[in-house]
């Protein structure tokens, strides 16, 4: 089997998530899209390790894993906070930054 | 030019430290500056002595110049030229200015009679001034004058002269409008200011030149100098530039008549007496300068007797009595420049004519505040006549003046003026004939005017205004405190002159400053010059006695000739300002302000427009939506890869 499959798999995984991000409002599902083009792009890392035949993908794969867990802590704090103050998820009540 | 005077060398002596009652000169200024702080800082409290305090400052100075001229003529003439250092005042690298003083014969006999004339006009203003409830005001700025003039005069630097030289300017700014509740007299000393500013940027600019070739600004570095003629020529010119804002000399001259605004004192002791011969005294003192510089000395002389026959021209057709007065000012002053033009054998006629000018000018100027004081403040001389009956005092003293200022022998004016005729005939080529000649109709038209004056004054019918028209007048002579000072001024009118002249004293007395000079032969026979000189008075002052005083003079001004019609509107002096100088700076203003409002304005204001409308439109894309941001990553990063890709097509 091609490598060419794994990276329009990788391209497939990323479109959905960055679809999910930009069109769902909830701040859960756009997280999850958020982690759906990350694990797609080590996906792509992986894939490019392989084809190069040295490991650099690979570990930078698992530097990605490792911040995506730190970020996911981080992010799910911020979304339950927000969650308390607000009652809402949603991203468009979230525009306090505006201007 | 000048060559005769050109080949005389100057023994100009050079200056020694100040020892004795002279080293004390700084008092001179320091008494009276005093004296005016303490009036104007007290205010209202010193209101009821505050005058005799003014008195007592001119007093004191003099006293002091007197006490330090005879320490002078115990002195060998070698020494006589003294300084006095008193700190350093600028520090700069390359120029370091002292704070000093000079005491020299030039300046103790300035000095002397601008104490002593100041000390009898301040007398003279406690009664003039008596009814005035702003007098201590009025002490305190004369006081603030005399200070100023005396550092004018003894300082020892350029740039000390400068301070003195604006502190004048501003004291006659402050007294002309002393009255400023007149909106007509607060413009005249404005007018006054403007013009002595023009005048005070040459002065600034001599200075720089100095400071540029000589690299010093006091008298001992300056005029011992060895100036090429280019440069003497140019600080020559700036310094003259000075001296005609400063003392009333064409082109320059048109703020003395409107500076009669101010109260007679100050117009006897400042705009006829003291700071408008400040102008000459610049030239006396910078003759080394002018006497490298030939085409200078020539502009000087020229001014001089350009403003000779001006003032003496408009002072034939003015009916205002102090004004008449200040054209005539204008008119000697120009003597005095042309004097001081002619090199240094005019040097010591200038200051001279300067010295016994101040006397009988002050005297006659006291004698017009005092026709004012008994005449409900009249100017008019078409509505006097006939007041020599009720003001004896008033009539002798300005008598004694008339005769002064028309050269009579032996009254003070004729040793004075009649010397500079004399001079004026001195030289080769055309300027002697020239120079002469005007000096010498200068004379009669001196005599036809005053003589107007004073028959108009003091003589002829009784034309004084009763009611309809004016008050009715009750004239009266004024009281001890006006005549007094006034008869003291008569007398140095009739005394002084000879006093000075004799065995020529004065001319001796001067020559530590301007240099010995050899007699020199006028192209004219001296006994003709005198002789001719007294018959031009003779028939000017007859003119005028035909004119005035044989035929009733008219109360109103008549249609008359286009030259009087002229010299009436002081021949269109201000409307020649206004249309050379005034109407183009007010149209450049207004193009320098279009200018800024709307290409320089626009400009900034446009682009500040453009860019907001820009922010305007781009702060839409900042809507708060995290979705529509992630949507312009998403998009920025498409656009990315594709011009990737394209690149590498």
């Amino acid at each position: 089997m091609s490598l060419t499959n794994y990276l329009v798999l990788s391209a497939i995984l990323f479109t959905i998530g960055g679809t999910t991000v930009l069109v769902r409002r909830n701040a859960i599902i756009a997280f999850m899209g958020v982690e759906l083009m990350l694990n797609a792009t080590n996906l792509s890392l992986v894939t490019f390790s392989r084809m190069h035949g040295n490991l650099d993908g690979q570990v930078m794969a698992f530097f990605v894993m490792v911040v995506a867990a730190a970020e996911v802590v981080v992010g799910l704090a911020i979304i339950v906070s927000i969650f308390k103050s607000r009652r809402s998820a949603s991203l468009d009540d979230v525009s306090l930054l505006k201007n | 030019m000048l060559s005769v005077v050109q080949a005389v060398p100057a023994e100009v002596v050079s200056a020694v430290p100040a020892t004795g009652t002279a080293s004390a000169a700084w008092l001179l200024v320091a008494i009276p500056l005093l004296s005016a702080g303490i009036l104007l800082l007290l205010g209202r409290r010193a209101d009821g002595w505050g005058h005799w305090l003014g008195v007592a400052a001119p007093v004191a100075s003099f006293v002091l110049i007197a006490a330090i001229a005879l320490q002078m003529m115990g002195l060998p003439a070698g020494e006589r030229v003294m300084t006095t250092q008193l700190y350093p005042w600028i520090t700069t690298t390359g120029l370091t200015v002292e704070f000093g003083t000079r005491i020299d014969p030039l300046s103790v006999a300035f000095v002397l009679m601008v104490t002593f004339v100041s000390s009898l006009i301040h007398v003279y203003s406690v009664a003039y001034m008596e009814h005035d409830p702003d007098r201590r005001r009025f002490f305190a700025y004369m006081n603030l004058f005399v200070a100023a003039m005396l550092l004018l005069v003894l300082a020892d630097s350029y740039a000390l002269l400068f301070v003195g030289w604006e502190g004048v300017g501003l004291a006659s700014y402050l007294l002309i409008g002393f009255w400023n509740h007149n909106p007509v007299y607060a413009t005249a000393a404005k007018k006054a200011f403007v013009m002595n500013r023009v005048g005070d940027a040459g002065l600034l600019l001599a200075m720089g030149a100095m400071v540029a070739q000589v690299g010093s600004v006091t008298f001992g570095e300056v005029l011992g100098a060895d100036l090429s003629p280019g440069w003497a020529t140019a600080i020559g010119l700036l310094l003259l530039l000075g001296a005609t804002g400063k003392s009333a000399q064409f082109p320059l001259q048109a703020w003395l008549g409107d500076a009669m605004a101010g109260p007679t004192p100050v117009s006897a002791l400042i705009h006829a007496a003291t700071m408008v011969t400040a102008g000459v005294y610049l030239v006396v003192r910078s003759g080394p300068i002018f006497d490298l510089s030939p085409d200078a000395q020539l502009a000087v002389a020229v001014i001089g007797a350009i403003t000779l026959v001006f003032g003496a021209v408009v002072g034939s057709a003015k009916d205002d009595m102090k004004k008449v007065l200040a054209a005539s000012t204008m008119s000697q002053i120009g003597y005095m420049m042309l004097a001081a033009g002619l090199g240094p054998i005019g040097y010591a006629f200038a200051i001279f004519h300067l010295i016994t000018h101040g006397f009988f000018k002050a005297g006659m100027f006291l004698g017009a505040g005092s026709v004012m004081h008994g005449m409900n403040d009249q100017v008019d001389i078409r509505r006097f006549g006939a007041l020599s009956g009720y003001m004896k005092v008033t009539w002798l003293t300005f008598m004694m003046g008339w005769l002064a200022i028309l050269g009579i022998p032996p009254f003070s004016g004729f040793w004075s003026k009649d010397k500079i005729i004399e001079s004026a005939f001195v030289g080769e080529g055309w300027q002697p004939w020239v120079f002469g000649t005007v000096a010498l109709l200068g004379a009669g038209l001196t005599a036809f005017y005053m003589s107007r004056l004073f028959f108009a004054v003091f003589h002829g019918d009784k034309r004084w205004t009763a009611p309809p028209d004016g008050p009715a007048q009750h004239p009266h002579e004024s009281p001890a405190l006006m005549t007094v000072p006034m008869v003291i001024l008569a007398v140095g009118s009739v005394a002084l002159g000879g006093l000075m002249a004799l065995g020529g004293g004065f001319a001796t007395w001067l020559e530590p400053v301007t240099g010995h000079v050899e007699h020199h032969e006028p192209v004219l026979p001296v006994w003709f010059i005198m002789a001719s000189t007294i018959v031009v008075v003779l028939i000017g002052a007859a003119i005028a006695w035909r004119m005035y005083l044989a035929r009733p003079m008219p109360m109103t001004a008549q249609h008359a000739s286009a030259l009087t019609r002229a010299a009436r509107n002081d021949l269109y002096q201000d409307q020649v300002n206004e249309a050379v100088f005034m109407r183009p700076g007010q149209a450049l203003t207004q193009g320098l302000y279009v200018a800024d409002e709307y290409v320089l304005d626009g400009t900034v204001e446009g682009s500040a427009f453009g860019l907001a409308s820009i922010g305007r439109v781009t702060a839409r894309l900042q809507n708060g939506q995290v979705r529509s941001y992630a949507g312009y990553v998403v998009g920025g990063t498409v656009v990315a890869v594709l011009a990737m890709l394209a690149s590498r097509m």
